[in-house]
């Protein structure tokens, strides 16, 4: 087997095996996302001030359960992160939210924690937005300018 | 000898991998995405966007899922209502748009997005009711405006150019006829 090995085969062959370990490493590699899933939106208008931290809305797993009228037309959510003057008392009186986060639907906002899930001084903003991603992320300013 | 079999190998694993798509799709965990805080016990309870989206018609941008085709397939079964009175009203026809301009045709499908929203959701604020009425304008798009106000930021990403100037410009002919009918109606074919 050695005597029919032409001179440094044994290189090729080791140059070969590396090539397709990097091919290897750069397929499981090449599709990892950045960041956070697209369209997750941050909402700080009030919470920072309030030190809770600022709500994560996750776009995805709403959009599983739910098509877009449900909340963008029935319930009234304008399309603008952060443009929606949402607060807890309202939540709470069935408004936003609270529509379905009454323990009824969905789970009810003693649960503050599963919102109000973000980093601290996190601006509002819609979270690997097209715009984000062409012109940098939004800067963490103070939470109430920020809208995209 | 041995490298004919280092290649032979090498095929072999090139066909088993065509043969068997693997899903290449990775989405981060909560605590590691940079908006949730990690100390929150959210990240520990919530669902992680691996569990809900890997089940989905696969997709290269955004969440890496095609959520028209997930929801004609069955793969989800989104809510319409939360209030039983309300209406869902579909409207299935197609617009011809951009039929001047120097990039593809935009062919916009009322099925895909009447299957999620509601007529009111743009009409008549963001688009008015007329075909040719409204002046789509990319830089608009771009800050969020018009089409913009989904796509870019929920809908698919603005970079998918071509899910929407999807009609070659040989076409125009036929487009422009349809233009000037006002509602081009091509029911059945495929959304984006």
């Amino acid at each position: 087997m050695e005597k029919i090995l032409i001179p440094g085969i044994r290189a090729r062959l080791a140059g070969l095996v590396l090539a397709l370990a990097a091919m290897a490493g750069l397929v499981l590699a090449l599709p990892a996302p950045a960041l956070a899933e697209y369209g997750d939106v941050v909402i700080n208008n009030h919470s920072d001030a309030a030190g809770v931290r600022p709500v994560v809305f996750p776009h995805w797993f709403h959009r599983v359960r739910f098509r877009c009228k449900v909340c963008h037309s029935d319930l009234g959510f304008k399309f603008q992160a952060g443009g929606n003057d949402i607060n807890m008392v309202k939540i709470i009186d069935g408004q936003f939210c609270g529509a379905c986060h009454n323990g009824a639907v969905a789970w009810s906002v003693e649960n503050c924690d599963l919102c109000h899930s973000g980093k601290a001084n996190t601006p509002t903003q819609v979270h690997e937005s097209t715009i984000q991603k062409l012109a940098g992320p939004a800067p963490a300013a103070p939470a109430t300018a920020a809208k995209r | 000898m041995r490298a004919r079999s280092a290649i032979v190998l090498v095929l072999a694993f090139a066909a088993a991998l065509a043969w068997a798509q693997p899903d290449l799709r990775r989405w981060l965990p909560l605590a590691r995405d940079g908006l949730h805080d990690p100390a929150s016990p959210a990240t520990r309870q919530l669902q992680e966007p691996r569990e809900a989206l890997s089940l989905l018609a696969p997709d290269t941008a955004g969440n890496q899922v095609r959520w028209v085709e997930s929801l004609e397939r069955g793969q989800i079964a989104p809510r319409s209502t939360i209030d039983p009175g309300t209406q869902v009203r579909v409207l299935d026809d197609e617009i011809l748009l951009n039929l001047h301009g120097g990039t593809p045709i935009v062919r916009f499908p009322h099925r895909a997005h009447t299957l999620w929203l509601d007529c009111s959701n743009c009409h008549e604020e963001i688009f008015r009711s007329k075909a040719g009425a409204n002046r789509l304008d990319m830089r608009k798009i771009l800050q969020g405006e018009q089409c913009g106000v989904c796509h870019g930021a929920v809908a698919f990403p603005l970079t998918e150019c071509g899910r929407c100037h999807s009609v070659p410009r040989a076409r125009t002919g036929q487009g422009q006829a349809a233009a000037r009918g006002a509602t081009p109606a091509a029911p059945g074919a495929p959304g984006p």
